[in-house]
C-alpha cells in the first residue's frame, strides 16, 4: 500500500496536478510516526510512510494547507473523511485547493498496548497473520494484533469513504459498531460511581491541550481558552475546576461537530478516555434528536444549530438512567 | 480608572421597609472603582434624577448602579438622566432591590445582604460597561386592534381620527362586542344599542378602519414600531364582498334549532344567521355545526335564494399577514360560568337567570319582544329576587377575589327598569355591600331604593330551591335584622362575576404582555402608565384589563388610541443598541451563529488579515447587521471561538455578574 | 438524606428579559415570598446562556443552577428558547453523565404572567438545592491537589 501511495503521490506532482502531499513520516522510532508535508519525489521517498502505526487523522491539517497557494494532495482513511467534510462544511477547508486520495482504513496499533505487555525497546513491529512480530533490542517478541488495536479503531464506525478524488483500494461500508458500550455502561452506573470514574480520569489531566490540539473540530483562530477576554481562558490548575471546565466546553463546542474520529483520546499521555464525552453528547443526539453523523455530508444542519418544535425538555435527563 | 457612582433607592418605604438602604450604600461604596455610594428616598424623582447627574458631573463618573426597583420599571429613565448629564446612557446598570428583593422578602438582614449582592453584581457588570450608541429603526404607520366591542371600535375610531390605518380583528360575526347585548345603560337609562349602532356603523364606513369580523390574530411576531400579525379569517361560508344582508337566507334556512348566542340561549336562530339586526358588517354566517349542507351535503336551500350568489360551502379558513407599528388589546370580558353554583339552581330552574340573560329577556329585540316573561312558562313575574356578588369577592375556588366592579350599578338599574314597567312586581336585591363610586351612582341606586321601593337587603342567599308549583324558594338572611328570611320568588337573577375572555391569555403568551393571576392584562405602571402593557408597543383597551363599565371603557379605549398615536406619529424610534457584534480576529467563519439566527442579520464577508509574517491573509468572517439584530444572544453560544459577543450582555458582564453573586 | 439546616445554598437564576425576568417582577409586585438564596441575573434570552456561565457559577461557588426562558413558542426573538432547550438538555445530560447531582441543575418556562410559578419554582429548587447540600462534586472532580 505505502508504495502504490508513493507512485500516485509522484505522478500527481509530476504533472503538476498537485503542489504538496500531505501524509505521515516515521519519528525518532518506528511507531512514532507523524503526519508530514512532502513537496518532491525523494522526500517522498525517503519519508513518506504508511503503516500500522499512521493511525494520525490529517484532515486538520488542511486548515492550514490549503490557506497557502498551490493545491496539496491529502491521502484520507474513511474516518479522516468524515473530519475532511465537516471542515469543508464550516468553511474551514478549500475544497478547489486539495485532492483527496482515499485509502484504507485501520485498524492501527497502539504503542502502548505492545509496551504494557512488558515488551521495551521496541524498533519495529510486523503484522503476520494477525501476530505481531516486534523487534526489540532485547530480542523479538510475539503478541497477538487484536491485543494491540488502538481503541478508536476497536470500535471502528465506518470503513467508507465520505469524500475523495480518487480512492486506491476498495471502498468500504458503514460498519454497526460497539462504540456507545462504553457510555451505556456508564450511564448505567450510579451518579456516586460515575463521578468517581470521572473524578479518577480527569483528575490525571495535565491541562498539555493535546487533545485540543489534535481535534479537527477544534480549529478556532482563537480558542476560547487562550483568549484573555472570554474570561474562562485561565490556563491549567489556576483552581481545581479548571480541568472540569475545559473538558465540559470542549466537548460541547464540538457536541453535533465531532465525528467520533477518537484522536483526543489516542494522543492524550494521561490516557484519558475523552472521547467517552464526545461519545455521551453522539449519542444524546442520536437518541433525542435522530440519527446524526457529524461529517457524513457538507449539508445538514448540526443538531445543536437545529431544533423542532417538540423537542424533549431537559428533564428528559431525570426521566431516564439511574442517580 | 472606573468612577462609579451608586445610588439606593428608598422607594418610599417599599424598599426601605426591607432593606437597610444605608447598610446598602455603605457596602457598596467599598466595591473597587466606586467614588460614591448614596441613599435616597425616590431616586426616580426629580431630585433624586438632579442627584444623579450632578455626581455624574461633580465626581466625573464612568458608570452609575441605580439599587432601586426593576430595570422593567426605570431603566430608561436613569439612562435619560445619565445621558443629560454627559454620560453615555449603556454606562448605567440597576440593581433590582424591589421587585426582586424587599418586595419578597420579610427578614431585614437577609434582605439586605441580598441587596448588596445584587448591587455588587451590577457594579461588577458596569465595571464592564461600554459607550454604546443607538440606531434608529422605521414605525410601521398602522395599528391593530383586536376585539370589536365598545372598547376597541372607540379605540379605532380615534386612531383613524388621527388619520392612521387601523385594523380591528373581531372572533364574532359582528362588532360590537357585550354592549351590543345589553338593553339599556346607568345612570341615565339610555338605550345601548341606541348609543353603540352609529358607532359601529362609524367604525365600519371610516375610510381608515377595516374589520376583520369572524377573525382571530393567529401568530405576532416583530417588536415595537414593527409588529408581523397574521390574521386566520375563520371560514363563514359567504362570500362578504357579495353578501348584502338581506337576510332571505336566514329565513329560508330550515334549520332553526340553533341556540342563539346573543340571546344568551334564550331563543333559537337559523343555521345560517345573521346575529343582530344592526351587526357590523351586516354579512350572514353559516354555523358548520349545524348547517345540513356542510354536516351531510344534503340541503343547499340558502344558495339557492341567494341572489347575490354569496354562499359558498367550500370556503376555507384563509390567513391574512400585515405589518402594523402599534397593538391594542381590547379582548373584553364574559361572565363566569355558573355551573358549579348548585346552589342557585342555575342549571336546575331556566327562570333562574344571569344578569345578562336578563337583559336579553327585556330588550326590545330580545326573546319577548322586550316583555319581561318567565323563561319556563312566557308568564309574568309577580318577584324578583336579585343575588349580587355570584362568584366575586369570592375566596373559594369556584369564584373570583376581586370586585366585578359593574354589578351593583347594573342591578339597580334592573331592579329600577321592573318596577317602572311592571309596578305590580316587588323587587328583591341581596347584597353584601352596595358599591356605587362614580358620577351620579349613589344617586341613581337611591332612586332606585326610595323612588322605586326596591328592597334592598344586606345579606346572602343560602339556598334558592325550584318548587313544583313554578315558584322558586330563595332562602336568605338578612343581616341587618338577623332574620332568616324566605322568599317565594318567579324569577331569580344572579349577577356572575365577570371574567377576561379566555382568547386572552394565549393572546398574551403570542404578544409577550404579563397577565395577572386572573387573567386580565397587566398594565405597564398600576398608577402612571394604565393603558400600557410592559411590552412596548401593546396598549390595552377595556375590561381585559380589569372590569369596568362603559363610560371608563371608552376613556380608557381613546387613551389607548392616544398613546397609540402617540407612536404612531414618530417616523422611527431609536433601536436597541445591544445587537451582537463578531471579532473578525477570532471569527473562523464556520456559519454556526448564522444558523440560529432568527432575523437573518449575519452575513458572511472575506477579509484580509496581515499575519504576524507581514503575509495578509483572506479569511472569511461573519458580519452583524445591527439594524437588523434584535439582541437575543443566540449567535453568541453558538459560537464556539467567543468571537459573537452581545452588547450590553457581554460574556465577561454576564460572568462578572455570576462571580459577584456567587463569591 | 440528612439535611443540614444551616446550609445556605447560592442559587444563579439566570431569567430571559422577556417573560421570566418579567414573571419574576411579578411575583415580587404580588409579594409572593421565595428564598433569598435565589439571586437573578438578567438576560436578554434563555438563548443567551452560555454553558461556560453555568459553570463558571459552579466553579465560583454556586450550589445551583436555573435557567429561565419564555415557553417554547412564545419566545420574543421567536426560536431562542428552541436552541436553549437542546443546549440546556444536553449539558445537563452531561453534567449527570460526570455524576453532578441532576437536582442542582434545572430549567422552567417561566411566562411573564406566571408570578406565581416563578416563586413555586425557586422555593421548589432552593429546597431540592438545600437537601442535596453544598456542591462539592464539580468542584472534586478532579482530585483536589492535596
Amino acid at each position: 500500500m505505502q508504495e502504490a501511495m508513493i507512485k500516485r503521490a509522484k505522478e500527481l506532482l509530476a504533472d503538476g496536478s498537485v503542489d504538496r502531499v500531505i501524509g505521515w513520516k516515521r519519528g525518532e522510532f518506528a511507531y512514532d510516526i507523524t503526519p508530514a508535508v512532502f513537496t518532491s519525489a525523494e522526500e517522498l521517498e525517503h519519508d513518506f510512510v504508511f503503516d500500522d502505526f499512521t493511525a494520525a487523522n490529517v484532515s486538520k491539517y488542511l486548515v492550514k494547507e490549503t490557506a497557502k497557494e498551490g493545491k496539496i494532495l491529502a491521502f484520507l482513511k474513511p474516518c479522516d473523511t468524515y473530519s475532511f467534510n465537516q471542515l469543508i462544511k464550516e468553511h474551514r477547508i478549500d475544497r478547489e485547493k486539495v485532492y483527496v486520495v482515499g485509502i484504507p482504513g485501520g485498524p492501527k496499533l497502539d504503542i502502548e498496548k505492545i509496551k504494557a505487555k512488558g515488551i521495551t525497546g521496541v524498533l519495529s513491529v510486523k503484522n503476520e497473520d494477525y501476530t505481531l512480530k516486534i523487534e526489540t533490542l532485547y530480542g523479538e517478541e510475539t503478541m497477538p494484533f487484536s491485543e494491540a488495536v488502538l481503541d478508536k479503531c476497536a470500535s471502528c464506525k465506518s470503513k467508507k469513504h465520505v469524500a475523495y478524488d480518487e480512492l486506491i483500494g476498495e471502498d468500504g461500508d458503514v460498519l454497526e459498531s460497539n462504540r456507545f458500550d462504553m457510555v451505556e455502561k456508564l450511564e448505567n452506573m450510579t451518579a456516586q460511581e460515575r463521578f468517581d470514574f470521572w473524578r479518577g480520569q480527569l483528575s490525571k489531566c495535565i491541562r498539555c491541550n493535546a487533545c485540543r490540539n489534535v481535534c479537527p473540530a477544534c480549529t478556532c483562530e482563537n480558542c476560547v481558552f487562550d483568549n484573555p477576554k472570554s474570561g474562562i481562558d485561565n490556563k491549567a490548575a489556576a483552581d481545581s475546576f479548571e480541568e472540569n471546565m475545559f473538558h465540559i466546553i470542549r466537548a460541547f463546542h464540538v457536541a453535533g461537530r465531532c465525528t467520533d474520529c477518537g484522536e483526543c483520546s489516542r494522543v492524550c499521555p494521561q490516557h484519558i478516555p475523552l472521547h467517552l464525552l464526545n461519545r455521551k453528547f453522539i449519542k444524546d443526539i442520536n437518541e433525542l434528536y435522530g440519527e446524526y453523523q457529524a461529517g457524513a455530508d457538507t449539508t445538514s444542519r448540526a443538531p445543536l444549530t437545529d431544533y423542532t418544535k417538540d423537542d424533549c425538555e431537559p428533564s428528559v435527563v431525570h426521566e431516564r438512567g439511574v442517580e | 480608572m472606573q468612577r462609579i457612582g451608586v445610588f439606593v433607592c428608598h422607594c418610599g418605604t417599599n424598599i426601605a421597609a426591607t432593606v437597610d438602604v444605608k447598610a446598602v450604600a455603605e457596602a457598596l461604596g467599598h466595591e473597587p472603582g466606586v467614588v460614591i455610594s448614596q441613599d435616597y428616598q425616590y431616586m426616580c424623582s426629580e431630585s433624586g434624577q438632579e442627584l444623579v447627574k450632578s455626581a455624574i458631573r461633580e465626581q466625573k463618573l464612568t458608570g452609575v448602579v441605580i439599587c432601586s426597583c426593576s430595570p422593567r420599571m426605570h431603566e430608561n429613565t436613569f439612562r435619560k438622566a445619565a445621558a443629560s448629564a454627559g454620560l453615555n446612557p449603556y454606562l448605567v446598570e440597576i440593581a433590582n432591590i424591589r421587585e426582586q428583593c424587599s418586595w419578597i422578602h420579610k427578614d431585614i438582614a437577609t434582605a439586605t445582604d441580598k441587596a448588596i449582592i445584587l448591587g455588587k453584581a451590577a457594579v461588577a457588570k458596569v465595571h464592564l460597561n461600554t459607550p454604546l450608541s443607538s440606531m434608529e429603526s422605521p414605525v410601521v404607520k398602522r395599528a391593530l386592534v383586536i376585539g370589536g366591542g365598545i372598547a376597541g371600535i372607540q379605540t379605532a375610531l380615534d386612531i383613524a381620527e388621527a388619520g392612521f390605518d387601523v385594523d380591528i380583528v373581531e372572533k364574532q360575526p359582528t362588532i360590537g362586542g357585550k354592549m351590543a347585548q345589553i338593553d339599556k345603560t346607568f345612570p341615565t337609562l339610555d338605550c345601548a344599542a341606541c348609543i353603540l349602532t352609529p358607532k359601529m356603523v362609524e367604525a365600519s364606513q371610516n375610510e381608515h378602519i377595516t374589520i376583520h369580523s369572524f377573525s382571530e390574530v393567529a401568530d405576532v411576531k416583530g417588536f415595537v414600531g414593527n409588529f408581523t400579525v397574521k390574521i386566520k379569517k375563520k371560514a363563514r361560508y359567504v362570500d362578504e364582498t357579495k353578501c348584502t344582508g338581506c337576510g332571505l337566507c336566514t329565513e329560508k334556512c330550515p334549520m332553526k334549532k340553533v341556540p342563539n348566542e346573543f340571546n344568551m340561549g334564550l331563543d333559537n336562530r337559523s343555521a345560517v344567521y345573521i346575529p343582530f339586526a344592526q351587526a357590523v358588517p351586516k354579512v350572514a354566517t353559516i354555523d358548520p355545526n349545524y348547517c345540513m349542507m356542510l354536516r351531510s351535503g344534503k340541503c343547499g336551500v340558502c344558495s339557492k335564494v341567494c341572489s347575490a350568489g354569496a354562499i359558498d360551502y367550500k370556503q376555507q379558513d384563509t390567513f391574512i399577514e400585515q405589518k402594523y407599528g402599534a397593538i391594542v388589546v381590547a379582548t373584553g370580558f364574559n361572565p363566569i360560568n355558573l355551573d358549579k353554583y348548585d346552589e342557585f339552581a342555575y342549571n336546575q330552574c331556566p327562570d333562574v337567570v344571569t344578569s345578562l340573560e336578563l337583559e336579553r329577556l327585556m330588550n326590545a329585540a330580545g326573546p319577548n319582544g322586550g316583555t319581561l316573561l318567565r323563561p319556563s312558562d312566557k308568564s309574568h313575574p309577580h318577584t324578583i329576587v336579585f343575588v349580587q356578588c355570584v362568584g366575586s369577592r369570592c375566596d373559594d375556588e369556584k369564584g373570583k377575589p376581586y370586585c366585578s366592579k359593574i354589578c351593583c350599578m347594573y342591578t339597580a338599574k334592573h331592579a329600577m327598569l321592573i318596577r317602572e314597567k311592571y309596578p305590580d312586581t316587588e323587587v328583591y336585591v341581596f347584597y353584601i355591600d352596595v358599591r356605587t363610586p362614580g358620577k351620579n351612582f349613589d344617586e341613581f341606586y337611591r332612586r332606585a331604593v326610595e323612588q322605586y321601593n326596591v328592597h334592598y337587603i344586606k345579606g346572602m342567599v343560602g339556598k334558592v330551591t325550584p318548587k313544583s308549583d313554578g315558584k322558586i324558594d330563595v332562602q336568605a338572611s338578612d343581616l341587618l335584622a338577623n332574620e332568616q328570611l324566605h322568599i317565594d320568588a318567579d324569577m331569580v337573577v344572579l349577577a356572575a362575576a365577570i371574567e377576561p375572555d379566555k382568547t386572552a391569555r394565549p393572546l398574551a403568551t403570542m404578544l409577550t404582555t404579563q397577565m395577572d393571576t386572573n387573567d386580565f392584562f397587566t398594565e405597564a405602571h398600576p398608577k402612571l402608565r394604565p393603558v400600557e402593557s410592559a411590552t412596548a408597543g401593546i396598549f390595552l383597551s377595556g375590561a381585559c384589563q380589569g372590569p369596568k363599565d362603559i363610560p371608563e371603557t371608552v376613556a380608557q379605549g381613546s387613551a389607548a388610541a392616544a398613546k397609540a398615536i402617540g407612536l404612531l406619529c414618530k417616523n422611527s424610534i431609536t433601536c436597541n443598541p445591544c445587537v451582537a457584534h463578531s471579532d473578525e480576529l477570532m471569527c473562523n467563519g464556520c456559519s454556526s451563529c448564522e444558523k440560529v439566527c432568527p432575523y437573518g442579520a449575519i452575513t458572511y464577508i472575506d477579509k484580509e488579515f496581515r499575519m504576524p509574517d507581514r503575509t495578509t491573509k483572506v479569511r472569511r468572517v461573519a458580519s452583524v447587521n445591527p439594524a437588523v439584530c434584535q439582541g437575543c444572544g443566540a449567535c453568541t453560544v453558538a459560537c464556539p471561538s467567543g468571537a459573537m459577543d452581545l452588547s450590553g450582555f457581554s460574556n465577561s458582564q454576564i460572568m462578572a455578574e455570576v462571580d459577584a453573586i456567587c463569591k | 438524606m440528612q439535611v443540614n439546616e444551616n446550609f445556605e445554598p447560592v442559587i444563579v437564576a439566570f431569567c430571559c428579559n422577556w417573560c421570566s425576568y418579567a414573571g419574576a417582577d411579578l411575583s415580587g409586585t404580588n409579594r409572593l415570598n421565595y428564598p433569598t438564596n435565589v439571586k437573578i441575573i438578567r438576560v436578554p434570552c434563555s438563548c443567551r446562556v452560555n454553558p461556560m456561565f453555568i459553570l463558571r457559577a459552579f466553579q465560583k461557588g454556586a450550589d445551583g443552577v436555573i435557567i429561565c426562558g419564555c415557553h417554547p413558542g412564545d419566545c420574543h426573538y421567536t426560536s431562542g428558547n428552541y436552541f436553549t432547550r437542546r443546549r440546556i438538555t444536553l449539558l445537563y445530560s452531561m453534567l449527570d453523565f460526570l455524576g453532578i447531582e441532576r437536582n442542582r441543575t434545572r430549567l422552567e418556562w417561566v411566562s411573564a404572567a406566571e408570578g406565581a410559578k416563578f416563586a413555586a419554582t425557586m422555593e421548589q429548587f432552593t429546597a431540592d438545592v438545600k437537601a442535596l447540600g453544598p456542591n462539592r462534586r464539580l468542584e472534586d472532580l478532579r482530585c483536589r491537589k492535596q
